[in-house]
């Protein structure tokens, strides 16, 4: 499989007063295209600055990031705005549904930064919907849904742009268990069909419901490996 | 890149989703707005009141009065103080008459007097004039018709009326054929003069015009005798010589009277620059309220940009999301600034909307020409547009550059 992601000594450093942290300390690692990966490790183990610049949210100090042949620290401000918008699809912990649109209108949301004319949005917006279970409940604002549901839109919003890469921060974190373990099928079904994805979290359990699991701790990789699903895979899925 | 209809929507919704605050951001502009153009028409009918009753009393238009004015001030010719109030004479008034670009020469002279006809009672003033007085006044009769010359040097006993005295004397019947009565002597009414309406604040319909020799004689008293009158009314040919003429006047008047000039004992009044300054001075008047007015919708810009930041801040996450999503800065700059221009706006077209029923208002409140161009009216709308742009451009420019890593953190 071609490599999706390929990130070669990564480093970030931020100011803070007189200190400057190593958020990343000089990071490689490679993610082949149709991967379902974790990234794993406590908080302030570099996994959210790793996120944020596979996202392109942010650019990294010194490296070099390249995803989808797109250099992620060669890139302007609106070329990462394109980039997240052709190539990233986020979901995040919090689902991050605006409230006052509905949820056909949430999910066309990024398809009106690319430019889609809006009937074929409205069209591609029902199709994902229905693609996550939620074909009924269009018209409903995100009051009106369930966590799980809300997630659903969410995953379908991320879908919109058709991503290279489905990119979910603590998916599940917001989530009661039954209904994260839903969620995680959804990752996993979307990964069988074709998708790469990375999903960032703390929780171990989460990690092992993926092919791949990434371990990060003060700003370096303590490890990398393939995880056995075939154990835990009724249990999950 | 976002798509102006999308734009579009999404301010539009961005704003109706605060209804009452959005409201209450234009009113800020729908005030300022208002208040600018009430004021404005009402500078502007002003000025044209001044321009349009000026010019009623007669265009390229010189008036000799006896006395020296102490300013240019005044319109009517009433004598001022200094010099004497019977110092010009018929003489006088033939002597400009050979003077070039001279059309017509009208020398009157005024008085009061009570006039009685069927029992009613009024007090006009009665001006013994010429018939050349209404080609000085570019005056017409209504109905009737002047007496002319013969009439007037055999100061014969007749009167034409203005249009204020014939409907308060004769409410319900034509005064032409009729007689009225002033100082014990009887006249007949042989015309009816159009309405002129209001000069200032005096009524140029409010007038009786008899031969000047039968007011000097019968009419007048002792005032009025001998060889004086009270104006000269001097036409001139073009209103390209009248500056020319009023000096040639003034020599003329000064050789006559043998006096120099600074001591004058006359005054010749040129209409036209009267009207030139008042109509300046009513100018600066309605720039002076305009710009108090503008004050007001500088107020109501702040007030956009004060809720506009209110907003950034509360959406902050929103636009965070909208960043990680794909928006540019220019779409999130677009979107912020679209609503800003759209408050400011649909306040604008409000207040031009308010104001223009309100300069309504008070224009026939006070009897005046309600003046609004549609210049003033597209000014007042781009205005608001500006004030739009302007205000909200710092806010619109804090939201596009809000990091979206911090602001999806943001609670």
């Amino acid at each position: 499989m071609a490599a999706l992601i390929e990130a070669k000594n990564l480093v970030k450093l931020y100011r803070m007063g007189d200190e400057t942290v190593h958020a990343l300390g000089g990071v490689s690692f490679t993610i082949p295209r149709g991967d379902y990966c974790a990234i794993v490790g406590p908080s302030g183990s570099g996994k959210s600055t790793l996120m944020n610049i596979i996202g392109g949210l942010d650019t990294p100090s010194d490296g070099r990031i390249v995803i989808a042949g797109n250099d992620i620290g060669e890139m302007n401000d609106d070329d990462l705005a394109v980039f997240r918008n052709q190539t990233i699809g986020f979901v995040f912990q919090s689902f991050n549904l605006l409230p006052r649109l509905t949820a056909l209108e949430n999910v066309e949301l990024p398809m009106i930064y690319g430019g889609v004319l809006p009937k074929e949005r409205k069209e591609r917006a029902a199709e994902l919907l229905a693609r996550v279970g939620l074909g009924q409940r269009m018209e409903h604002r995100p009051t009106q849904l369930s966590g799980g549901q809300q997630q659903r839109v969410a995953i379908a919003r991320a879908l919109a742009g058709r991503p290279a890469l489905l990119l979910a921060d603590e998916p599940t974190g917001a989530l009661d268990t039954n209904t994260g373990i839903e969620i995680l099928a959804l990752f996993n079904q979307l990964n069988t069909e074709g998708a790469t994805v990375v999903l960032v979290t703390h929780d171990h359990d989460v990690a092992r419901a993926t092919k791949r699991t990434i371990e990060m701790r003060d700003g370096h990789i303590v490890s990398d490996q393939l995880n056995d699903r075939s154990a835990r895979h009724d249990a999950n899925v | 890149m976002m798509r102006t209809s999308d734009l579009v929507a999404s301010a539009g919704r961005a704003l109706r989703a605060n209804p009452m605050r959005s409201a209450l951001t234009a009113l800020g502009v729908i005030i300022g707005v208002a208040s600018v153009v009430a004021m404005v028409a009402l500078g502007s009918g002003a000025q044209a009141q001044v321009e349009r009753s000026i010019a009623s009393l007669g265009s390229n238009l010189l008036i000799v009065v006896p006395g020296a004015m102490r300013s240019g001030g005044g319109v009517r010719g009433q004598a001022g103080a200094g010099g004497g109030w019977d110092s010009l004479t018929m003489d006088d008034a033939a002597a400009i008459a050979q003077l070039e670009n001279v059309e017509v020469v009208a020398p009157s002279q005024r008085a009061r007097a009570q006039v009685i006809a069927n029992g009613l009672n009024w007090n006009p003033e009665v001006n013994g004039v010429t018939p050349d007085f209404l080609v000085a006044r570019d005056w017409e009769v209504a109905s009737g018709r002047m007496f002319d010359e013969t009439e007037e040097r055999q100061a014969r006993r007749v009167v034409v009326l203005g249009n204020t005295v014939a409907v308060n004397l004769f409410p319900n019947m034509d005064p032409v054929g009729q007689t009225v009565r002033m100082n014990g002597g009887t006249y007949e009414v042989i015309g009816v003069l159009e309405s002129k309406g209001q000069s200032g604040f005096q009524d140029q319909d409010d007038i009786v015009l008899a031969p000047l020799t039968t007011v000097k004689r019968r009419i007048a008293g002792r005032r009025g005798r001998g060889d004086t009158v009270s104006q000269i009314s001097v036409k001139a040919e073009s209103e390209q010589v009248l500056n020319r003429l009023q000096e040639d006047v003034e020599n003329l008047l000064r050789q006559r009277h043998r006096t120099r000039e600074g001591e004058d004992d006359f005054t010749v009044q040129n209409l036209s620059s009267i009207s030139e300054t008042m109509a300046q001075t009513t100018g600066v008047f309605t720039a002076l309220l305009g710009g108090i007015s503008a004050v007001s919708l500088l107020v109501g810009g702040i007030g956009i940009m004060n809720i506009m930041l209110v907003s950034v801040t509360e959406r902050t996450r929103e636009i965070g999301l909208r960043k990680a999503l794909g928006a540019r800065q220019s779409d999130i700059l677009h979107q912020f600034g679209l609503e800003a221009v759209t408050l400011s706006v649909a306040g604008g077209i409000i207040g031009l909307v308010i104001g223009v029923a309100g300069a309504w208002g008070m224009t026939t409140l006070f009897n005046l020409p309600l003046v609004v161009s549609p210049l003033n009216a597209g000014l007042a709308i781009a205005f608001s547009g500006l004030v739009g742009v302007v205000f909200g451009a710092y806010p619109a420019y804090r939201a596009a550059k809000l990091d979206p890593i911090e602001a999806l953190r943001r609670e």
